[in-house]
């Protein structure tokens, strides 16, 4: 098809200036300027290069996209970085202390816990949010508690058993906790 | 997404003001900006309301709760009162979504979420409601999760929310504040059936914001529960869903509420099928008797007939469960 003459093109409308949000990611103060519509996954992988955090179906049905905000699980696709200003946010880059590995991810390398790993980051975020809302106790509510992550390889029963391993050794924060 | 321009609201007033027309609130954002993404909703201005204050939970004069609207869905669930005094809307909201999204959801948003109809998210499909005089994909297309009470020939799309169906049978009142003042709303009157304007779905203005909803004092705690059939055990939304409340005095019913999701534009109720239970023995056969009542005029389409039995029986589950249950369930 023949482009458009310019003079017919509607003049688009001049973007919105970018805002300024400033994160704590990981304990690093990081301002950046984004378009109003970057989403707080889109700013940690694109903007800050922490591609920890996966982008499976960006739209909260999948769970790959878990990160901790004020301590508190959620699903970083379906909300604007600008409404996060100010926050603390952790990923799974977030978890590690120094070279030791967080009780969660020795337990999933332990169990076996997932097989092409996509899913991995959202699942350890997701069970450290799980943990320091201290609601479940059983398997069963492992599970339940646990069902906004999604594993397309089907990880599920190993996932639970590290999960469980994890709980008895990192007690529940009262902070982030609902 | 398509551009649109972002600020935070300071005040309620301040977010009313702000409400201009292609504007939209944003709250926990788990529906808007999933629908934005999907091109089916383009407003030109987003007004962040998330930190608001009124995100608490507090005790009315009445012996009721106030449910902020900017409470998040998981602290509403998980707070103490709500969990001993309304066990039923405590179930009711973790039946829904998945854990990281209850985090996010507010109540307002809740009560303000659009249908899944598969037509309404597909831009490429006709859909009345989301283009008012395009037709209506779903009937005559596939309809599996669509309504079989209340639907029209415009729109047959179902209300997708859990919590509103606990909040119709507990007779909640959601309070509002918009361009016109403060009003309040019973809940039965929030969300309207489809008719001829299937693309309105409440009764709110543009421009009003919801500031919270009070539960009365009647929780029905001793003999309640929220009964959720889905697809899957978890993280889907309800094929059909009863919250049952009931008043017992030994094995006769005094009392008795009965809300249904999954089966209409809007949670469910009918009066008739509450007063068919009323002075009866708890019974099966009394409850499929009201249940009966209840789906009198039910009506399926190609491929959600089904709804119609399940619904049934799953009002005589819920109500049996409600009988025998003293006190508050784990969800
Ligand atoms: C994968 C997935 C699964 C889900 N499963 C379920 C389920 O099983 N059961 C269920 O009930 N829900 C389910 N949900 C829906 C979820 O509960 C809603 O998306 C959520 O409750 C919306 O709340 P929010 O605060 O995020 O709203 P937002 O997305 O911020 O807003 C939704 C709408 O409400 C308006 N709004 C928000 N707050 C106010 C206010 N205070 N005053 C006026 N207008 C307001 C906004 O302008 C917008 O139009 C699911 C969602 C997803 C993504
Ligand atoms: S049922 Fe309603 S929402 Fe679905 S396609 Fe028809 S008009 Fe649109
Ligand atoms: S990418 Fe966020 S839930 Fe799938
Ligand atoms: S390990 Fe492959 S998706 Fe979970």
């Amino acid at each position: 098809m023949a482009p458009l003459k310019a003079s017919l093109r509607p003049a688009p409308a001049p973007p919105p200036a970018p805002i300024p949000v400033t994160l704590n990611v990981n304990g690093v103060e990081r301002t950046l300027h984004l378009a109003p519509w970057t989403t707080l996954l889109d700013a940690l992988r694109l903007h800050l290069d922490l591609t920890g955090t996966k982008k499976g179906c960006d739209h909260g049905q999948c769970g790959a996209c878990t990160v901790l905000v004020d301590g508190r699980r959620i699903n970083s696709c379906l909300t604007l970085a600008a409404m996060q200003d100010g926050r603390k946010v952790t990923t799974i880059e977030g978890l590690t202390t120094g070279d030791a590995l967080h009780p969660l991810q020795e337990a999933f390398i332990e169990h076996d816990a997932f097989q092409c790993g996509y899913c991995t980051p959202g699942q350890i975020c997701s069970a450290a949010g799980l943990i320091a809302e201290g609601k479940a106790t059983t398997d069963d509510e492992i599970r339940e508690l646990m069902s906004g992550n999604l594993c397309r390889c089907g990880a599920y029963p190993n996932i639970v058993a590290a999960i469980r391993q994890a709980m008895a050794t990192v007690a529940p924060k009262a902070e982030g906790a609902p | 997404m398509r551009s649109f321009t972002y600020s935070r609201a300071g005040s309620a007033a301040e977010a009313v003001g702000r409400a201009a027309a292609g504007t939209a609130f944003v709250a926990g954002g788990t529906n808007l900006l999933d629908l934005m993404k999907a091109d089916v909703l383009r407003p030109e201005g987003l007004v962040d309301i998330s930190r608001l204050p009124l995100d608490r939970i507090e005790e009315t004069a009445e012996g009721g709760l106030r449910l902020g609207a900017l409470a998040r869905n998981a602290d509403t669930a998980y707070d103490e009162r709500v969990q001993t005094r309304y066990p039923m809307l405590s179930k009711a909201i973790l039946a829904g979504a998945s854990a990281q999204l209850r985090n996010m959801a507010t109540n307002g948003g809740n009560l303000l979420q659009r249908t899944r109809c598969y037509y309404f998210y597909d831009t490429a499909t006709p859909c009345n409601k989301r283009q008012p005089g395009s037709g209506c994909g779903a009937i005559g297309g596939v309809n599996r999760i669509h309504a079989i009470l209340g639907a029209s020939d415009q729109c047959i799309a179902v209300h997708p929310s859990d919590l509103c169906v606990a909040l119709a049978a507990l007779e909640a009142v959601v309070r509002v504040t918009g361009p016109d003042g403060e009003r309040s709303i019973p809940f039965a009157e929030l969300h309207r059936l489809p008719g001829d304007r299937p693309e309105i779905d409440t009764v709110l203005r543009p421009g009003d914001l919801v500031t919270a909803i009070d539960l009365p004092a009647r929780g029905f705690a001793e003999h309640s529960t929220y009964l959720k059939i889905r697809d899957r055990a978890s993280y889907a939304f309800a094929l059909v869903s009863v919250a049952a409340g009931l008043e017992m005095d030994g094995d006769t019913v005094r009392d008795a509420r009965l809300a249904l999701g999954g089966v209409a534009h809007k949670p469910w109720r009918d009066p008739e099928a509450e007063a068919a239970l009323i002075g009866k023995p708890a019974t099966p056969d009394r409850f499929r008797a009201a249940a009966r009542v209840l789906l009198r005029d039910a009506k399926g389409h190609e491929h959600n007939s089904f709804k119609i039995e399940l619904a049934e029986r799953a009002i005589v589950r819920a109500l049996t469960e409600a009988a025998e249950r003293k006190g508050a369930s784990r969800p």
